[in-house]
């Protein structure tokens, strides 16, 4: 290409500028350090014109004329002015008549002082208005939905929220209505904006039109402190948190190209309100008695002192060594905290303790080797224009909220081809170029066939439930784009089956993977989906069975390891489906809980119930008393986001800070100071002071991690992406294979909902309400089939319980299938799921 | 009022098949269910997000725009008499107070019978010959008070030969199969990239 075509010469205020073919000029102008006013543009969006407030003079030649400078594209030797009296004139005006309806309400509303109507109006504006007739009323504010207000006077009719709500989030649920003179944004009546991305609205409207119920008259925005940080979710979604008097009251999402593009969920953004909670936990508790005084026999949990629950606790860990071994101790959890944090309690249990008993998931992910053993992709990868995406995942739009938003857009802007190879639809389906929606447990049919595997299809012409002419024709289409990049998006779509399913589907896929990137092409790598907070930075930090910090196995890393750290366990240990069995069996004596709640969380509640009662002394390190730390001996309270610096690692293995801002509640600490003190107790010294030493530990002995210093993380705009593993995806040997369904059966699947019944949601009180009731969704056509109405209330059964619960149509859901989610806050999917069976099938009958 | 009932739903589907992208379908869509009501009701509405495949609030974002699209309940007769610069020098205020007088009811009124709404309304383009008013959009030309008295007694008798409010024309266009519009691609060309992406959701669970 020649020089022409990649850099377009203008000239912006008498400054030569190099601008991008087809950049818009206001976005051209602001890369090069001149700020043209606007409202309406958005860079993640699409130019609308609706403002007129970035008309500046621009000359291509005939002339300088006034024109809108986030609709014209940049043209060679265009020149700029954003300065001239024209400009300012222009400017002045367009102010003037975007005044001319607004309310001069600046004190009473809670967008005064960021308010960029406001700020242009300073800086560009007439002083005064000539407009002495009467303005536009509405009634003051409505609700579109529970969580954002819309006060239509304040509105300018920029066009922000509702293109929010039509490209970027899908929802297009308020929209322009009454167009004229009435113009006004609203919702269908009785249709609110129900969106899991609602909140963004809020934090794009240039005005005060659309205010948050969970900030609204909460402060100033002079008032507030704030710091970047990284949200503790898998996306590792980039935030600013803001806050006053030492208190969050603000998540606002920052642009990270890599990572958010600016967006947060509304569940991320508004769960600032559970960390400020007055059921948090701010002393150490210990078992006592009902006059308060510490007693290990006793029934109630009383306050107590660090150091009595510290000492408390190394006498149990001591205790269970000497009789028992350090087998006998288990720790579960850990998604919570930072790496840090991670790492410490990692060198604790494997180098101290030196049990190897440690897993940070609750066997509703995938093992660690499936995400750490295969090639890892990044967001941008998979969302590089041309290439294909294959979910084999749960949906991202309700698990991963910006990861959908990020994938919806590549695919409806930059032709990414969606292969969906999952159990029912998802929030990406009605834009997905193929949707193989399979039977449960009959992924890896799919996926062979995909990948041009050789797969008889049953009876009926279906692979694993999916028509084989449909993946047929996706086989080919994937094949046609091989030579652009192909992301799979891997995790796991059903909690009502075993993870062995999608690990054989994967497995398939990572051969086809050698096979292409082998050809010297793009390739395909693997982008895992999984589930809580910084699970994936707990996976590079050791807390999984087998595993050490930096990537590598006790076989391959334990000797080098063992140098700095005095010795790690001799065999691999139990992940958490082996501990949690072995707890129950009575072969743990000290179970170490970092944010676990095996009894909510758990597949296996009953298992769970059993290893609690049977354990000797549970340690838990926690925020909230969830039901299982609550049955705990010892309790320690913890800082939470916003509360403790460190790091967060996202599913791409992107490392990003994260921030303190305010104090943890009562003497709560973090946990990398309570391992450390603990390790202290049990005769190890760390020698850590703070998160920062911690840092330069685990860059010094965790071989992926290895050099990574803590200021090139904190340099770096968008983090650090660590792609070295050691690791080696161990498929299992052979392929499960799913038993055949009765014909008055339905298999089930499950997944888990944005909202849920999990501690953060119910303790933030503006989303406690959101989480839905539960339902069970079977295919139009298989009513006749299984006998009942759609809407009424039925009995379901399965061979391990049973429930009463309505039943809904849904089309999304494959014929032959049921669908219910994981988490609901009323019933409880895992009172009908066998965890030791393959899939699970169920019986409907009307009540 | 409702959503289409099964006859609508049968001419729905008809003019559903007439267009490439179904959402192209939503305005005549809108008619149709004024036609059934008189007026667009909301579930109407909520029924024609699901037939076109889009929101109802983008329906009602679209319905709204339209003056002509009611989405209150009206009259039988919509009575829009002009009040443009022609009709007025003409006497058309007189008209109107008339109206108001004889009726009973203020531009936007509709009559406790039910059978007239009136409206004022602006240059209906008909300035020769001014005054002049509609009915149900038809026109009425050079209307005196007597006209106007005779009219509405006309209307209230069903012999003034207007179809009530809502129904477009007399014949309902019907395209024949072999004549349907559709749009086919230019030869040796795939379907352009507008049909081709955002694919609907079949909805059938496949
Ligand atoms: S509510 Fe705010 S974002 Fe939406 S159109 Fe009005 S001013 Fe723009
Ligand atoms: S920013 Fe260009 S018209 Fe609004
Ligand atoms: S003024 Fe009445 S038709 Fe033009």
């Amino acid at each position: 290409m020649s020089e022409q075509e990649t850099v377009v010469n203008i000239t912006v205020n008498g400054q030569p500028v190099e601008a991008q073919p087809g950049e818009w000029v206001i976005a051209a102008a602001e890369r090069a350090g001149v700020y043209i006013p606007h409202f309406c543009y958005h860079p993640r969006m699409n130019s609308v014109g609706m403002c007129r407030m970035c008309i500046v003079d621009i000359d291509t030649g005939r002339g300088p004329a006034l024109q809108p400078s986030c609709m014209v594209a940049v043209t060679e030797g265009m020149v700029v002015d954003t300065t001239s009296d024209q400009t300012r004139k222009a400017q002045d005006g367009v102010l003037e008549f975007l005044l001319l309806n607004h309310p001069l309400d600046c004190p009473v509303c809670d967008k005064g002082g960021e308010c960029p109507l406001q700020d242009q109006t300073m800086a560009y504006g007439p002083g005064e208005s000539r407009f002495v007739e009467e303005k536009r009323h509405f009634e003051k504010p409505i609700p579109v939905n529970d969580l954002v207000y819309l006060d239509r006077e304040r509105c300018i009719l920029c066009d922000r929220c509702t293109r929010f709500a039509d490209e970027v989030a899908g929802d297009p649920l308020i929209t322009f209505q009454d167009r004229g003179d009435q113009t006004q944004v609203n919702t269908f009546p009785d249709l609110p904006f129900s969106s899991y991305f609602s909140g963004n609205t809020v934090q794009i409207c240039p005005v005060g039109a659309l205010t948050a119920v969970p900030y609204r008259f909460k402060a100033r925005p002079w008032d507030l402190t704030e710091v970047e940080s990284t949200y503790p979710n898998p996306m590792g979604d980039r935030v600013v948190v803001q806050a006053s008097r030492d208190q969050v009251l603000r998540y606002q999402g920052v642009d990270s190209d890599a990572v958010n593009w600016g967006w947060l969920t509304d569940k991320d953004r508004f769960s600032f309100e559970a960390a400020a909670s007055d059921l948090r936990l701010q002393t150490p508790l210990l078992r006592g008695t009902p006059l308060g005084r510490p007693d290990p026999g006793g029934s109630e949990l009383v306050e107590t002192t660090w150091r009595q629950a510290l000492s408390q606790a190394a006498d149990a860990i001591k205790g269970a060594i000497a009789c028992n071994g350090p087998q006998s101790v288990a720790v579960l959890g850990g998604a919570r905290l930072t790496n840090e944090d991670q790492y410490v309690w990692a060198r604790l249990a494997k180098g101290v303790i030196g049990t190897d008993n440690v897993d940070a998931q609750l066997d509703d992910g995938l093992p660690a080797d499936a995400v750490l053993g295969l090639p890892r992709a990044t967001i941008n990868r998979a969302c590089t224009p041309g290439g294909t995406v294959i979910l084999l995942a749960p949906d991202p739009k309700e698990e991963q909220g910006t990861l959908y938003l990020r994938l919806r857009h590549a695919v409806v802007n930059d032709g990414v081809q969606l292969i969906e190879i999952t159990p029912r639809s998802t929030g990406l389906s009605h834009l997905a170029a193929h949707r193989l929606h399979h039977r449960p447990g009959e992924a890896a049919a799919v996926a062979t066939a995909l990948v041009g595997g050789d797969i008889d299809p049953g009876p009926d012409g279906d692979i694993g439930g999916a028509p084989a002419a449909d993946v047929a024709a996706a086989a080919t289409a994937l094949a046609d784009r091989a030579d652009q990049p192909i992301t799979v998006i891997l995790g796991r779509p059903s909690l009502a089956e075993s993870a062995d399913f999608t690990l054989d589907a994967a497995a398939e896929l990572a051969r086809f993977a050698n096979l292409l990137n082998a050809g010297g092409r793009p390739g395909i790598a693997f982008l895992p989906a999984l589930h809580r907070g910084n699970v994936l930075g707990a996976l590079d930090m050791g807390l999984a069975p087998g595993l050490l910090p930096g990537r590598t196995t006790l076989a391959d890393g334990g000797s080098a390891l063992a140098e700095s750290w005095g010795s790690v366990p001799s065999a691999p240990g139990q992940d958490a489906r082996g501990i949690l069995k072995a707890a129950a069996e009575g072969r743990i004596d000290v179970l170490i809980l970092l944010g676990a709640d095996p009894l909510g969380d758990y597949p296996n509640a009953e298992q769970a119930e059993e290893a609690l009662n049977r354990v000797g002394t549970i340690i838990a390190s926690d925020l909230f008393l969830n039901p299982s730390a609550a049955r705990a001996h010892i309790v320690f309270p913890a800082a939470g986001f916003a509360e403790r610096r460190g790091t967060h690692t996202n599913l791409e293995g992107r490392i990003t800070s994260q921030r303190q801002i305010i104090t943890p509640p009562g003497t709560a600490r973090a946990d990398w100071a309570i391992a450390t003190e603990l390790a202290r107790q049990l005769g190890a010294d760390f020698g850590f002071g703070s998160p920062e030493d911690v840092w330069e530990e685990i860059a010094r002995v965790a071989p992926s991690h290895r050099n990574l210093s803590s200021q090139a993380i904190e340099a770096a705009d968008d983090g650090v992406v660590v792609a070295d593993s050691s690791i080696e995806f161990a498929p299992p040997d052979a392929p499960t294979s799913a038993p055949h369904i009765d014909a008055y059966s339905l298999r089930l699947v499950s997944a888990r909902r944005m909202y849920d019944r999990g501690t953060l949601v119910q303790h933030a009180g503006s989303l406690a309400g959101l989480a839905p009731t539960a339902v069970l969704s079977v295919n139009p056509y298989d009513f006749d089939r299984v006998g009942v109405e759609p809407g009424t209330d039925v009995q379901v059964i399965s061979h391990v319980g049973e429930m009463d619960m309505p039943v809904v149509a849904d089309p999304g859901v494959p014929r032959g299938t049921a669908a219910f989610g994981y988490n609901y806050p009323d019933l409880d999917v895992r009172d009908l799921v066998d965890p030791e069976a393959a899939v699970t099938d169920l019986r409907i009958q009307t009540r | 009022m409702a959503r289409l009932n099964a006859n609508n739903l049968t001419v729905a589907q008809d003019i559903l098949s007439r267009y490439p992208v179904p959402r192209s379908a939503l305005i005549p869509l809108l008619h149709l269910a004024q036609e059934q009501d008189g007026y667009v009701a909301e579930d109407a509405m909520a029924h024609i997000a699901e037939l076109v495949g889009v929101t109802p609030a983008e329906v009602m974002g679209t319905c709204s725009f339209y003056e002509m699209l009611k989405r209150e309940p009206v009259g039988d007769y919509m009575v829009n008499i002009c009040n443009g610069i022609s009709c007025h020098l003409l006497g058309s205020s007189e008209l109107i107070h008339h109206a108001e007088a004889t009726l009973g009811v203020r531009p936007g009124g509709t009559t406790d019978d039910g059978k007239i709404t009136l409206e004022a309304v602006e240059c209906i383009a008909a300035c020769t010959e001014a005054p002049c008013l509609q009915i149900n959009y038809r026109y009425r030309n050079q209307v005196t008070t007597e006209d106007f008295d005779q009219l509405v007694e006309d209307l209230r008798d069903g012999t003034a030969g207007v179809a009530p409010h809502g129904q477009l024309a007399k014949v309902r266009q019907h395209i024949g199969d072999d004549r349907r519009a559709g749009v086919s691609p230019p030869d040796g060309q795939g379907e352009p990239a507008w049909m081709a992406r955002n694919p609907s959701d079949n909805g059938d669970g496949s």
